[in-house]
């Protein structure tokens, strides 16, 4: 299988270090783009996902970093579950996010504005769900 | 058949009708349900960053716990179901985070994925099966046209939730039928509805549910079921419901068996 050769630069460690945490070999993308295609959240994204596993074929991981992205992404497993290569994005965008929220002082959700936005039909699913994607 | 039963949190609070109407049912389809003793929240997601393993505990301690009964594990909720069934396949072929899991939780015998977790439905469809549902209805739905809403968490990724066909399932529509509804199949039905979106971009997740209402709505569907807590609410606060009526599968099972 034809694999692409990996930039490396200075944010190697860091772009390792994700990489590590997802799990994912992102050297057999071919960016066919069935994953952009296919992602009912796509509308929500500055940079579509094959971009993403682009932007880390050639080291750019601040751009990645800085994307809307990888918090609009809804864990739907679509891209994953139609990739040719079987690689799972969804735990891509994750190993991002965690790298950002397990820092101190990184979390999304603010607690004090929380009040607004719960209802009461809400279920708790919502609010555990948020809280473990976006939040340490 | 006697089974271990994971409600979750949910079904005790916003979801009570879906753990109402699946008890009833149970019982009368001759099945028992029993909850398990001071079962955990799963976490709601299943945590997809490989070194968690404080998040997969709740989920083993559920496991372990139907494992000690050697009872099957049945979930009712979609997102209990992904979570439970994902971390029971990590502690079947992971062998790092079986190790540290069983490490930290110290049990009476190592935990390795021996417990087979299954959806109500899928007790439904493979243990009392649907030819026998059918013989049992009192109150045929009187062909009702009802959309199935499967949602991302029962089918994907399917080399572990092994629920039906990713792309094209059936369960829910095959179960439609048994209770003598007309299941009209849509393209969205398999789509995401926003799920924990919703909380903070509320507008993405009304967003994505828009699509899917829409999608039901051109295809003359009345009624939508589904499994899934989150997505039902998703679904009810869109803009775009048209009258559409959700509820959960299992309401409309009550009613068939005459319990509702």
């Amino acid at each position: 299988m034809i694999r692409v050769k990996m930039s490396t630069n200075n944010r190697k460690k860091e772009i390792d270090r994700v990489l590590g945490i997802s799990g994912e070999n992102i050297k057999l993308c071919m960016q066919c783009g069935k994953c952009s295609a296919s992602c009912p959240s796509s509308s929500n994204m500055d940079i579509l996902p094959h971009q993403i596993i682009r932007l880390f074929q050639v080291g750019n991981y601040e751009k990645v970093l800085n994307s809307q992205t990888i918090w609009n992404c809804a864990s739907c497993f679509t891209c994953g579950s139609r990739c040719p290569r079987n690689i799972d994005i969804t735990k891509l965008m994750e190993a991002v996010r965690v790298t950002v929220v397990r820092n101190k002082g990184e979390s999304r959700i603010n607690i004090k504005e929380l009040p607004e936005k719960i209802n009461d039909k809400m279920p708790h699913q919502v609010i555990v769900s948020a809280f473990r994607k976006y939040n340490k | 058949m006697k089974y271990s039963y994971f409600p979750g949190c949910t079904l005790k609070t916003k979801a009570q009708e879906l753990e109402k109407y699946a008890l009833s049912s149970a019982k009368e389809l001759g099945f028992e349900l029993e909850e398990q003793m001071e079962w955990q929240c799963c976490g709601a997601v299943y945590p997809l960053a490989t070194d968690e393993i404080a998040t997969k505990l709740s989920s083993v301690r559920t496991l372990a716990s139907a494992k000690e009964k050697g009872e099957k594990l049945v979930t009712l909720c979609s997102a209990c179901h992904h979570v439970i069934k994902r971390v029971n396949e990590d502690m079947r072929t992971d062998e790092s985070i079986r190790n540290k899991v069983n490490n930290y939780l110290n049990l009476s015998e190592d935990y390795k994925g021996e417990v087979e977790v299954i959806h109500y439905l899928e007790v439904l469809r493979d243990e009392i099966g649907f030819d026998q549902l059918e013989k049992l209805v009192k109150n045929p739905l009187n062909k009702r046209k009802i959309g199935a809403y499967y949602g991302c968490l029962l089918l994907r990724p399917n080399q572990v939730m092994s629920f039906d066909d990713p792309e094209n399932p059936s369960t829910i529509e095959q179960f439609i039928k048994a209770l003598g509804g007309e299941p009209v199949k849509y393209p969205y039905r398999t789509e995401c509805c926003g799920g924990y979106l919703s909380l903070d971009k509320k507008d993405m997740a009304t967003g994505m549910a828009s699509n899917i209402l829409s999608s039901a709505s051109k295809h003359e569907i009345d009624e939508i079921v589904t499994a899934c807590p989150l997505c039902k609410y998703n679904l009810e606060i869109s803009e775009t419901k048209n009258g559409v009526t959700i509820s959960y599968f299992t309401e409309l099972l009550a009613e068939a068996l005459g319990l509702k």
